[in-house]
């Protein structure tokens, strides 16, 4: 069956539901424990999963293929793209289980089973390998996600929870139609045999547009982001780091799985489109990041810039942007993730979120202040940390196809550097003028217990992106052979003389730049 | 043709028709106490009648069918079907009505008798090949519903819908009278395979116009955009098991009607009235989706989503193939359990006395007063809604794979795109009941027979659903394949 004779996939699924199911009869501390010892053990098998995996191996790894369901199969396996995210998934769940330990207190036993049946979904889906049981698993998020943001979010929670709920829906139906159309074209529903399925590029349009309407949602690019600030700011701080941690995920691996591949000349066709979009989404979302007063909000706008850099690496149709567009996805899921958990922290104290409220608190907080620092510095690209081998990779892909769109992205980095660090000045330094302020504890063992590991693998990422790009360089390379047909000619037309000393190594990946 | 075949064929019928006679002598005699008995044995009547039908759509020296009574009625896979979802509705219907009746001391024997006649005609209806069959059992069935809503007769809105109801569907009926005759009288005969071979061709105005007008009153009879007016009405005022019912067997058996009256009788006009349904169906998604909105009424609010699921079901009936017939027939075994889900739910909302309680803010809280209820809601409106992974997202994904499959490209993405609206006001009531403060109006307990119903419906909605799809999917296909 595979490398460990065992359907570790399926049991990632099973357990967490499992758990889900047992919370809604347990009372508030049991269901806590209970969420918090099935996530870890998830995070454990996940690291099963990465040590067994075999880099190099075959394409699809843990294969599990059940005719289950007639028209559709439970198929599951997973590439390294797919197990960098499940790996991002399961690292995430237990903090977020974790933070919610003392700021959620009503119906504990629903919300624990919300998290753990959104965990399947988000393992789920980036392990299907049904194109029909990825739908399922991708739509039904819905549910729980809407439920989390809908209870025990903030005071404007409904209409948020509508909007996330109605924005998302509208996306994907018409996604729906596409897969159908490609399926009864194709005549089978398995991924990996879709991968390589050669759609008429008059078709590929239509399917290609069907996609983007759901992806571009989910990423979100401009100008269908708004549901996100709404949702970020009403969720409860473990909701917001799902979201912008896995769930805005889905739009990229959906980019990368179906998309690209599947469309390669229609990915070509639009690539205008992405480049427009999401050059507008750096500079505008940039800039009205800078203005916000509220902080979650800040950092959903900045997460639609960062996302904007990922479509941008990942339609440069080369090595370096793609590799680069998923270390960010990867660095964002963290980041993001971990600066929504430091938002969260001095909400618990003050209950407010106003940044002016704010200010000082590098004085009686400096351990919070120290790691705060780090992940602003993540976000906004310093070397050393995750974010910047990521953006580096994605730029430098983007500017073998495009110069001028390069440096609009760029100029990205310089706005996030802004915001960023505007919002540390005003939060962390400063006097410290309010007293309820001056009285705020510096952070708890469990908050350090959050935070520190995200620290520790943001930094590791910076330091030695090489663990973290070696499961996926392989599947990478595949990709880009795959969509080399219809890669876009660069703007650069470089005249080089003979090359003598043209590195050997990634044979898949034939720059314009050096051919011409 | 031999009359032994004709009897046996017709034997789900007869067991329901003579044992509905004899209970209705027996309540005659039996007066009020005999309720309980004759719900009893009408159940049991019920009972036996599937296992015909279940007979016949599984044992393979049926697989063909047969004609009874000279090509009057038919048994074949199809029928026989519908049949086996019609009577599981009915006996549901049954079992949950005396819960309901005894609160309000109006629990009568003609009840039973009532369902099981218009049972029969429901029986009837799926397997008419004739229009004078279609007809009659068409009318036995309306004929006791019309009583069955207004069974309460002391209360005025239950006697106001069965009022509404009568008026409304005599109306119909007279149209389909109408067109049948139009029909007839430019065809030569009623009988479905001899208009499907005279009927050829561009139609004359004659024959259109009959055949829009038996579309128009089978529309009414499926609550179909534009001849949907009485369902709100009626569903708001009938009791709530008679709602259930409603909802559920009279819809099967109309829409198996409707199926087999286009493919088999007018199967050559596919021109005709392929742009019929196709406008139906989309304007029932819409008008069903945008009414329900502003609906503060639980039963308004459901029967604008039979409505709108109505449309998703014809989306399958236009496509106009084998696979698309297979999936309206599956879709109903969802839509089935779904409808009555929700209204066994319904019935589950009273206050502590008892009393009946039917506005959408009565439910504000629920989750935290009953939770297995509220979950049970939920799981029913997300599925009406048609959001995976629950069970009724499978209804909506094959028939819009059968759109697909039959080129209708324009109308599958027109419809899903409406179903976002239609997802609106379902989880409108999710967050009534998940998000708002608790309005407390609502009984603790529940009842056990009520509440075994709404969990094994749930159950049957719910993701675990997805596992019959492999024992469900070849019947379906079968029960299609009937027709073809």
């Amino acid at each position: 069956m595979n490398q460990l004779d065992f359907p570790i996939l399926s049991l990632m699924l099973g357990l967490p539901m499992l758990a889900a199911i047992i919370c809604l009869f347990l009372n508030a501390q049991a269901a806590r424990l209970l969420a918090l010892v099935t996530t870890l053990a998830l995070f454990a098998l996940g690291i099963v999963l990465w040590a067994n995996y075999d880099i190099g191996g075959p394409q699809w790894q843990y294969v599990e293929r059940v005719e289950l369901f007639g028209n559709f199969a439970w198929a599951l396996g997973i590439d390294g793209i797919s197990m960098m995210l499940i790996m991002l998934t399961v690292f995430l769940m237990p903090i977020c289980i974790g933070a919610s330990w003392e700021s959620i207190q009503n119906r504990v036993g629903e919300y624990m089973a919300a998290f753990l049946f959104m965990e399947v979904l988000m393992i789920g889906v980036f392990a299907a390998q049904d194109i029909f049981l990825f739908y399922i698993l991708f739509e039904a998020g819905l549910i729980p996600m809407y439920l989390i943001i809908g209870i025990w979010g903030g005071a404007n929670r409904i209409y948020a929870s509508y909007k996330f709920f109605l924005y998302t829906l509208l996306g994907s139906v018409v996604m729906l139609i596409a897969m159908l159309w490609m399926v009864q074209d194709a005549g089978t529903s398995d991924i990996p045999t879709l991968l390589n399925y050669d759609f008429a590029p008059e078709a590929q349009t239509w399917l290609w547009l069907a996609f983007f309407a759901s992806f571009a949602v989910k990423m979100p690019m401009w100008p269908v982001h708004t549901w996100l600030p709404d949702a970020h700011v009403q969720a409860p701080t473990a909701g917001s780091v799902i979201l912008a941690g896995v769930l805005l995920k889905m739009g990229g691996y959906g980019f990368l799985r179906f998309s690209l591949p599947m469309f390669p000349e229609a990915s070509e066709q639009f690539i205008w489109l992405v480049f427009a979009l999401s050059m507008v989404a750096v500079v505008y979302t940039s800039l009205v990041a800078l203005v916000q007063q509220d902080m979650k909000k800040l950092i959903a706008y900045s997460s639609v810039a960062h996302m904007a850099i990922v479509t941008l690496g990942l339609f440069a149709f080369n090595r370096q942007g793609i590799e680069g567009a998923i270390i960010v996805m990867l660095s964002h899921g963290l980041v993001s993730g971990a600066l929504f958990l430091c938002v969260g922290v001095i909400y618990d104290r003050l209950h407010t979120r106003e940044i002016d409220r704010y200010g000082g608190l590098s004085i009686n907080m400096p351990k919070y202040a120290l790691l705060f620092m780090l992940f602003t510095m993540a976000s906004i690209g310093l070397p050393g940390t995750s974010g910047f081998v990521g953006e580096f990779l994605s730029l430098v892909g983007l500017y073998k196809v495009n110069s001028w769109v390069t440096l609009v992205a760029t100029t990205g980095i310089i706005l996030g550097a802004g915001y960023m660090l505007y919002l540390y000045r005003r939060v962390a330094f400063g006097e410290l003028v309010h007293e309820d302020v001056k009285a705020m504890p510096d952070l708890s063992a469990r908050e350090m217990a959050l935070l520190a590991p995200i620290a520790a693998v943001v930094m590791w990422m910076g330091v030695y992106p090489e663990s973290f790009m070696a499961p996926i360089r392989g599947d990478v390379g595949t990709l880009v052979a795959r969509i080399d047909r219809a890669a876009p000619e660069g703007d650069a037309h470089l005249k080089m003389g003979q090359a003598t000393a043209v590195p050997r190594g990634h044979e898949a990946e034939t720059g314009h730049g050096e051919s011409h | 043709m031999d009359h032994k075949l004709s009897l046996i064929f017709t034997l789900p019928e007869i067991i329901l028709s003579v044992s509905g006679m004899i209970l209705l002598l027996v309540a005659a005699w039996g007066g009020v106490k005999s309720a309980r008995l004759i719900s009893i044995l009408a159940v049991a009547a019920l009972f036996g009648s599937s296992a015909y039908a279940l007979e016949f759509l599984t044992n393979p020296s049926f697989e063909f069918g047969g004609d009874a009574f000279y090509g009057l009625y038919r048994m074949d896979g199809f029928g026989s079907f519908s049949k086996l979802l019609i009577y599981f509705a009915a006996i549901v219907s049954l079992i949950i009505a005396p819960r309901f009746f005894k609160d309000s001391g109006t629990y009568r024997p003609e009840y039973p008798v009532l369902i099981l006649f218009a049972t029969v005609g429901m029986g009837m209806m799926v397997s008419a090949v004739d229009m004078l069959t279609l007809y009659i059992g068409l009318e036995l069935n309306s004929l006791s519903a019309y009583v069955l809503a207004s069974i309460i007769r002391n209360d005025v809105r239950s006697s106001e819908a069965g009022l509404k109801y009568f008026v409304l569907g005599s109306l119909a009926s007279g149209m389909l009278l109408f067109g049948i005759s139009l029909v007839y009288g430019f065809a030569g005969s009623t009988n479905f395979s001899v208009i499907a071979d005279t009927l050829t061709g561009d139609l004359s105005t004659g024959p259109l116009i009959g055949v829009v007008l038996v579309l128009a009153g089978l529309a009414f009879k499926i609550s179909a955009v534009p001849f949907h007016m009485w369902t709100p009405d009626v569903y708001e005022g009938a009791p709530t098991p008679v709602t259930a019912f409603f909802a559920s067997a009279p819809k099967v058996a109309a829409i198996a009607l409707t199926v087999r009256v286009i493919i088999d009788a007018f199967g050559s006009q596919t021109s005709t009235w392929q742009q019929i349904i196709v406008f139906v169906a989309l304007a029932s998604i819409v008008l069903g989706a945008v009414a329900a909105i502003g609906q503060q009424n639980i039963k308004r609010l459901l029967a604008y989503s039979s409505i709108n699921n109505v449309g998703f079901l014809l989306i399958g009936l236009a496509a106009g193939t084998a696979q698309g017939i297979s999936a309206m027939l599956f879709y109903l075994i969802i839509y089935v359990a779904m409808t009555l889900g929700s209204f066994i739910c319904v019935m589950e909302m009273r206050d502590a006395e008892g009393k009946p309680l039917e506005s959408l803010s009565s439910l504000a809280g629920l989750s935290q007063t009953r939770p297995g209820l509220a979950a049970a809601f939920a799981v029913f409106m997300f599925s009406l809604a048609g959001i995976p992974p629950l069970f009724g997202f499978w209804g909506k994904f094959l028939v819009f794979d059968a759109a697909v499959a039959a080129g209708m490209l324009p109308l599958a993405v027109i419809g899903i795109a409406a179903s976002v609206i239609g997802a609106f006001y379902y989880i409108k009531v999710v967050k009534i009941i998940y998000f708002d403060d608790p309005a407390g109006q609502i009984a603790k307990t529940g009842h056990k027979t009520e509440n075994g119903l709404i969990g094994l419906m749930a159950l049957a909605v719910s993701p675990l659903g997805y596992l019959t799809i492999p024992l469900l999917a070849p019947v379906t296909a079968t029960a299609a394949q009937a027709l073809f």
